[in-house]
């Protein structure tokens, strides 16, 4: 076939500017945001460069007060009051505590204790070696469900066979709680550790594995239409359409497995380990360290907070959907 | 070198479907001939053009290109739809180059001169999602065009665009098929599109779809549309049209099959 010069007539949208609208969305947007969003339109088509213009430079666009105190209030003036009144009821509760002889030998959970605690064990170096454990273990577990999930997620949101044979045994499963398979991990594996990956894999696989195949049960029929006729075989097909469109799902899936897999890690190391965040709080119970105990509980927040955040960024980084 | 299309005999049931949705449907196309396939909403058209795109397998009859039978989806004979559908993770590019991908020879320089001959050369690394409608459908057909085709089947791919963009588009795939020696074939429920863009016209009524007649469309192209010829043609096409599938309003039985010239005679 011989490719001819293109002589197409410019089409209405070619002269139909975009840049008004984008422009007139600019202020409420930080520019970082907007460059991001829009990698491509270096060079703006010469209509959007008269309405750029005339709306003024970037600069004086990008520090309008009205754009700066969105971007603060929404990273730093909102979430510190959200901190705040979580670190007063604490206080308070702290307070509460001193002040009633009944239970004041707990007084080592109020806030100022704890902190000091906090320091303590970051300053020793030994907050490290009961993180690491821990992370050790829901990486495996999440790791197992992710290699379990996507791909029987993948099969059961292709197969409506599957999805139908599998349902019963799925959702019966899938409501037993993660705790009750504790003494049959004990059983099966002969290490504890083996034991915990198990339990933390049977919580997380099961958002991982719905998740997926919800994804791949939405895919666009006419994107495997497509793709088909354009010559793809299965493979191809697995590769370039289904796992760059349901991306998004399997990481909204894991975020869901990251929660799930965190409040199972702790009881789940009450088991005979003697490693770990859940062993460490158990044995600041023992020892009646209080404020140790209150320490590993910010520690395990913080960092269940930090999963997330990853998880919400594989989420944007794997998303396809422009109004993301 | 182009497809030569013959459809023997083509009957199609939908599974848990009473009756036929296509009966004996015999039909053949020439090499670099451009088809429209007019017919009411329903009459099967989708239908039988996914039989053409091996995209369906009808319960009796079959297809041939080129001699070889259809029984498969191939980039030799390509279909584009009514919704540009491309992936919205790649790139205009990309997404142009999906089909030699498939096939394992990636050609950059022919992308280029694709994307120049639809005119979206400066969108190449544009996120898809930030096209209109219509650079989208050209992206599809720079898409449709990459892995040099014989056969282009069209699902109604300009109904949702404006006016301007659709007869700019019209125009434009005509001219390349007819450069390119590509055999089209068009389904449409605009007869100023079959107008503009066939060398001849199927006309197909429903219950069983079948194909009512045919009109051949005598005119040079590029097609004036303000031309006298062309409003005669149009003319000519909408009378063909209702005296085969009738105007809608009338509920009495319709010829199976009508000539052209039966047609005249009738007019
Ligand atoms: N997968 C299917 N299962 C059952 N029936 C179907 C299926 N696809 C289409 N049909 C039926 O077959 C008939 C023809 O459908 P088809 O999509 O080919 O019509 P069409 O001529 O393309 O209509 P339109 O102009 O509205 O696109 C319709 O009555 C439709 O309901
Ligand atoms: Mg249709």
């Amino acid at each position: 076939m011989t490719v001819a010069e293109g002589t197409l007539p410019l089409a209405p949208e070619h002269r139909r500017a975009e840049a008004p609208a984008r422009t007139r969305r600019a202020p409420a947007q930080p520019a970082a945001a907007q460059a991001g969003a829009q990698p491509v339109s270096a060079t703006p088509p010469a209509g959007a460069a008269v309405v750029a213009r005339s709306a003024g430079s970037w600069h004086t666009r990008t520090f309008r007060w009205p754009a700066v105190r969105a971007f603060l209030l929404s990273t730093v003036a909102y979430p510190a009051v959200g901190i705040a009144v979580l670190l007063a009821l604490w206080w308070l509760g702290g307070w509460a505590i001193a002040n009633n002889d009944d239970v004041a030998t707990f007084a080592g959970f109020a806030p100022a204790p704890a902190f000091a605690a906090l320091g303590e064990l970051v300053a020793s170096g030994d907050v490290w070696g009961t993180i690491y454990p821990s992370l050790y273990r829901i990486g495996m577990g999440l790791l197992w469900a992710f290699v379990i999930g996507v791909p029987v997620g993948v099969a059961i949101g292709l197969s409506s066979a599957l999805r139908e044979v599998t349902h019963v045994p799925f959702q019966f499963l899938r409501m037993i709680s993660p705790l009750a398979w504790m003494p049959i991990a004990v059983l099966a594996f002969a290490t504890w550790d083996g034991a915990i990956v198990f339990l933390i894999t049977v919580a997380a696989v099961w958002p991982v594995l719905f998740s997926t195949a919800q994804g791949v049960r939405r895919i666009d029929p006419l994107w495997f239409k497509v793709a088909r006729n354009l010559g793809a075989d299965g493979w191809q097909m697995l590769r370039r359409v289904i796992m760059p469109a349901i991306g998004q799902d399997i990481f909204a899936g894991l975020r869901l497995a990251v929660g799930v897999a965190w409040i199972v890690l702790v009881p789940a190391e009450y088991l005979g380990v003697t490693s770990g965040l859940g062993y460490a709080i158990n044995d600041a119970r023992d020892t009646l360290e209080y404020d140790t105990l209150a320490a590993i509980v910010v520690v395990i927040g913080i960092i269940g907070f930090l999963l997330d955040g990853l998880c919400v960024s594989l989420i944007k980084r794997f998303s396809w959907r422009q109004a993301d | 070198m182009s497809a030569n299309v013959s459809v023997d005999y083509i009957t199609h049931t939908f599974k848990g479907q009473p009756a036929p949705t296509l009966k004996d449907i015999a039909l053949t196309i020439h090499p670099g001939e451009q088809v429209a396939l007019i017919g009411r909403s329903g009459c099967g058209k989708s239908t039988l053009l996914h039989m053409l795109a091996g995209l369906l397998m009808p319960s009796e009859g079959c297809v041939h290109i080129r001699g070889h039978m259809v029984t498969r989806p191939s980039a030799k004979w390509n279909m584009m739809f009514q919704k540009p559908s491309l992936y919205p993770w790649m790139t205009v590019r990309r997404n142009a180059e999906l089909g030699l991908l498939f096939a394992g020879h990636r050609d950059p320089a022919r992308i280029d001169s694709l994307l120049e001959l639809v005119g979206l050369a400066d969108k190449a690394e544009a996120n898809v999602q930030s096209l209109s409608g219509g650079q989208q459908q050209r992206v599809a057909l720079a898409r449709s065009l990459a892995t040099s085709p014989e056969l282009l089947l069209l699902d109604e791919p300009f109904s949702a665009l404006d006016a301007f963009t659709r007869a700019a588009l019209q125009d434009e795939v005509s001219r390349i098929a007819r450069q390119a020696g590509l055999t089209l074939v068009i389904v449409t429920h605009d007869i100023d599109e079959a107008v503009a863009m066939a060398d001849r016209v199927l006309i197909m009524a429903a219950n069983p779809g079948r194909i009512a007649g045919e009109m051949a469309v005598e005119l040079p192209a590029p097609r004036e549309r303000a031309s006298a010829e062309y409003s005669r043609a149009r003319e000519q096409l909408m009378t063909t049209f209702d005296g085969l599938v009738g105007d809608g309003r009338s509920t009495a039985p319709q010829p199976a099959v009508a000539t052209e010239e039966a047609q005249r005679e009738a007019a």
